[in-house]
């Protein structure tokens, strides 16, 4: 045998364990983020829609809810709110939205024109509560479940297939039909 | 508009790479003159492309475009301008038209001097190179397009990721990634004399000063990131092992053993294959590393925000460019005859030892880092591979290189008549031993078993460097650059040994628990403690501790460790204190409330840690020394098929 096709050969083995790599990659979340698996940081900031109470993650304790990092200066997050709007509907999982370093009157009239899928959003204007949660890009989606412990991580605008193939098997794996 | 200008200037690269990987390897293969004659325009015109694509997003982040999503992703109004420009490559994207710019600065470094070369041969080099660049080019513009728009535009930008506002972020990517992509330039070397056919020792003498330049900045990109991890972001350490490190530390592994590769060919045409071998190598794992970072099959400290497409893009790039080019070597290699022979004791046999043990030490950390994911793949279970693993297993291949190098470099070509400098390698061999033993001992009290072992071979490296230059220049004889530029790199070498070995044995930590007022002796110093006070600060309330550190009644420093409660976070961290006493490094943490006064203290004390880095300063000069040799620049060769394997070189 031609001892020069050894490193071809290796090559090839490698090749193979990287391809498969990379096909089990996705199911492991698109970036394994260093919260998985751990308590969802904590937060205490005012309600978007009524300045007067506060958003505060010790109130969301005991249910699974979906955490949804957005912005009126977001392209993405304008594609992704009719996504968001068909969650709202399911009424399977409540939206807590994360207003990330925004306008709070261009957030409302955004929510006013396009429609409002969350059942609160936390308006976090300083984006301290996004830096906390290791946002990088918005929109980003945490689904986070009753015993306050992030269990997944959407990157960019959440699709249907992750709805249906990510969040809902997780949820319903859980929660009985019809609570 | 600028935006999609810069779009178009980078589809204009492409399809000038395009042209230029065409041009270049179909040119002289069919002898069309007319399009080797393109070649050089394609090249300059790509970089012309490139550079105007990096302007337009540049222009984008000093005007505050965030109507690119790139840009609104990555700064903000309040963003310093130092920071908007170095946030160009702060993210996927831009670190991505970074890599591209840097490699057609490459293209056009290597087209002047393709004005040496062959013209069929240097065609073939900026062929390859375009072949690479088209390759990234498509993988921009298909799945990381930097000049996306955002529709609305943003008001505001989410500012850069707070770890890289730091000037570390300024400096360390460009300089890390111009290492990465100068091992294309000995690739593209490696690929135009498979696609000739022919390999002779001018060949070894283009390659080098290239390959070296490469490892120069390889080198200082890596220990610039290695301190900024220490130092700015705190993390507590210089070196992880971590998977992103491990990327970066691979290809200078095998850069390392290919500079020495190419000594040999170079000096007296041997190990032909190997040198090729090795050139394809060095810039697989540069490439292999751009796809374990940006793919996301590794999770790592870096994180960079990955995606599966990517990754099998990159892959896909991967198994072309190191398949085919792993294809092409099995099929031209078996060419290439080395007819020199040498005996056991000549520098040739230890260059290859060299070379060996560098490949085995690439390998083992390459396994450690691959193994994860082969565990994962298999369905093995989770594995995690951590400093117990690396630190060993690379040692045994590192302990045997040093000694080999100090003896190596005292052999001859060609013969291995070591007799003649044995007296003067037993009486540095003695002295080293007395000055290693002396450090683990004396100066120091409490080292490891290898502890003496790794200092004396590090000192033995020093004093076996310097006898020859020194000999050289008392007997009034010149000292070559080359001569120079390899003893500095291999002083620097063992600095960074003298470095690791005293930082790894004789790091103290301890846990003090202090009451206002009360001292305590660490490591020779003492620690007084005068108290907590509290701290506000923007997001966060702090109590800060004051120690006062001395050493035998003289000051040291004041040193004001904190501990911070994130407010909206609920989270405690630490904020050490660093300084720099006599080379070491004194860290100090404050840790939890004893009760009635007293608080816990954490000490730890680094000597020599500086050294590391130093090192790697040393060892690019040394580079930089070596690479700026007389003989490379006068190796100008006119005409084709002058050169051949009749070309003899004395030295």
């Amino acid at each position: 045998m031609n001892r020069f096709l050894l490193p071809l050969g290796v090559f090839v083995l490698l090749a193979a364990v990287l391809a498969i790599g990379i096909k089990h990659s996705p199911d492991k979340g698109i970036i394994a983020s260093p919260l998985l698996g751990k308590p969802a940081p904590q937060f205490a900031l005012p309600n978007l829609t009524d300045p007067a109470h506060v958003v505060r993650s010790s109130d969301l304790k005991g249910r699974w809810y979906l955490f949804n990092v957005w912005g009126t200066w977001c392209g993405e997050c304008r594609a992704e709110h009719d996504m968001l709007l068909q969650v709202h509907q399911a009424a399977v999982v409540p939206l807590i939205g994360l207003d990330w370093k925004d306008d709070d009157a261009q957030a409302l009239a955004w929510l006013q024109q396009l429609g409002n899928p969350y059942e609160s959003v936390a308006a976090d204007r300083a984006g301290r509560t996004a830096i906390d949660w290791g946002v990088y890009g918005a929109p980003e989606t945490f689904l986070v479940n009753p015993q306050g412990v992030v269990v997944y991580k959407h990157v960019g605008a959440l699709t249907y297939q992750t709805w249906t193939r990510e969040i809902l098997p997780r949820v319903s794996r859980t929660t009985p039909a019809g609570s | 508009m600028l935006p999609e200008f810069g779009h178009f200037a980078l589809i204009l690269a492409l399809l000038l790479a395009a042209l230029q990987a065409f041009f270049g390897i179909a040119g002289p293969a069919l002898r069309r003159d007319r399009w080797i004659a393109a070649v050089i325009p394609a090249v300059t015109g790509q970089a012309v492309m490139v550079a105007t694509a990096v302007a337009c997003l540049i222009a984008a982040f000093v005007g505050f475009d965030f109507s690119v999503a790139y840009v609104a992703q990555n700064s903000n109004t309040s963003l310093p301008l130092f920071y908007r420009v170095a946030a160009l490559w702060g993210a996927h994207e831009g670190s991505l038209l970074l890599w591209i710019m840097l490699l057609a600065l490459w293209s056009v470094a290597v087209a002047i001097g393709a004005r040496n070369l062959p013209r069929h041969f240097g065609a073939r080099v900026l062929g390859v190179l375009g072949v690479v660049s088209f390759g990234f080019l498509l993988f921009t513009l298909a799945t990381s397009n930097p000049f996306l728009r955002l529709d609305p535009a943003a008001a505001d930008g989410n500012d850069l990721n707070p770890i890289l506002q730091d000037p570390g972020l300024v400096v360390h990517p460009p300089i890390l990634y111009t290492g990465y992509v100068g091992f294309a330039v000995a690739f593209a070397f490696a690929g135009a004399a498979m696609l000739e056919g022919r390999l002779d020792q001018h060949w070894a003498r283009w390659t080098r000063p290239w390959t070296t330049a490469a490892w120069c900045f390889l080198s200082c990109g890596i220990a610039l990131g290695s301190f900024w991890a220490y130092y700015e972001l705190g993390w507590g350490g210089f070196w992880f092992w971590d998977p992103v490190e491990n990327s970066s530390f691979m290809p200078w592994l095998v850069g390392t053993a290919l500079v020495h590769s190419l000594a040999a060919t170079d000096k007296r045409g041997l190990f032909k294959s190997w040198t090729l071998l090795l050139a394809i190598l060095a810039f697989s794992f540069s490439m292999l590393g751009t796809f374990l970072v940006r793919s996301g099959v590794l999770v790592s400290v870096h994180s960079f925000a990955a995606d599966p497409a990517r990754g099998i893009f990159i892959l896909a790039f991967l198994i072309l460019m190191v398949g085919g080019s792993l294809a092409l070597y099995a099929w031209r290699a078996p060419l290439l005859k080395s007819s020199a022979g040498f005996e056991l004791g000549a520098r040739e046999s230890f260059l290859l030892f060299n070379n060996v043990l560098l490949v085995i030490a690439a390998a083992t950390v390459f396994a450690g880092t691959l193994a994860p994911l082969i565990s994962d793949s298999l369905k093995l279970g989770t594995l995690s591979v951590g400093p117990p693993y690396f630190n060993p297993t690379f040692m045994v291949s590192m302990l045997p290189l040093l000694a080999l190098l100090s003896v190596g470099i005292h052999a001859n070509w060609k013969r291995g008549r070591l007799e003649d400098s044995q007296r003067t390698l037993l009486y540095t061999f003695v002295v080293a031993a007395v000055l290693g033993c002396g450090l683990a001992f004396g100066v120091y009290s409490h080292g490891k078993v290898l502890t003496p072992v790794a200092a004396t071979l590090g000192f033995w490296i020093v004093l076996s460097s310097l006898v020859d230059p020194i000999d050289r220049w008392r007997r009034g004889m010149s000292v070559s650059r080359a001569v120079l530029g390899m003893t500095v790199a291999h002083i620097g070498l063992a600095t960074a040994v003298i470095g690791l070995t005293t930082v790894q044995s004789f790091t103290v930590e301890e846990d003090l628990a202090l009451s206002a007022g009360g001292t305590a002796n660490v490591g020779g110093y003492e620690f007084r403690f005068l108290g907590v006070k509290p701290v506000d600060g923007p997001n966060y309330s702090a109590v800060g501790g004051t120690v006062v550190v001395t050493q035998h009644g003289a000051p040291v420093g004041v040193f004001e460790p904190q501990k911070r409660q994130y407010w909206v976070k609920h989270t405690v961290k630490s904020e050490t204190a660093i300084k720099i006493h006599h080379g070491s490094n004194i860290l100090l943490a404050l840790g939890d409330d004893l009760g009635g006064g007293r608080w816990s203290v954490r000490v730890q004390i680094r000597p020599l840690v500086s050294f590391v880095w130093l090192a790697a300063l040393i060892m690019a000069i040394g580079g930089a020394l070596a690479a700026s040799d007389r003989r490379y620049r006068t190796a100008r060769v006119t005409s084709e098929g002058s050169e051949g394997l009749s070309a003899r070189q004395a030295g």
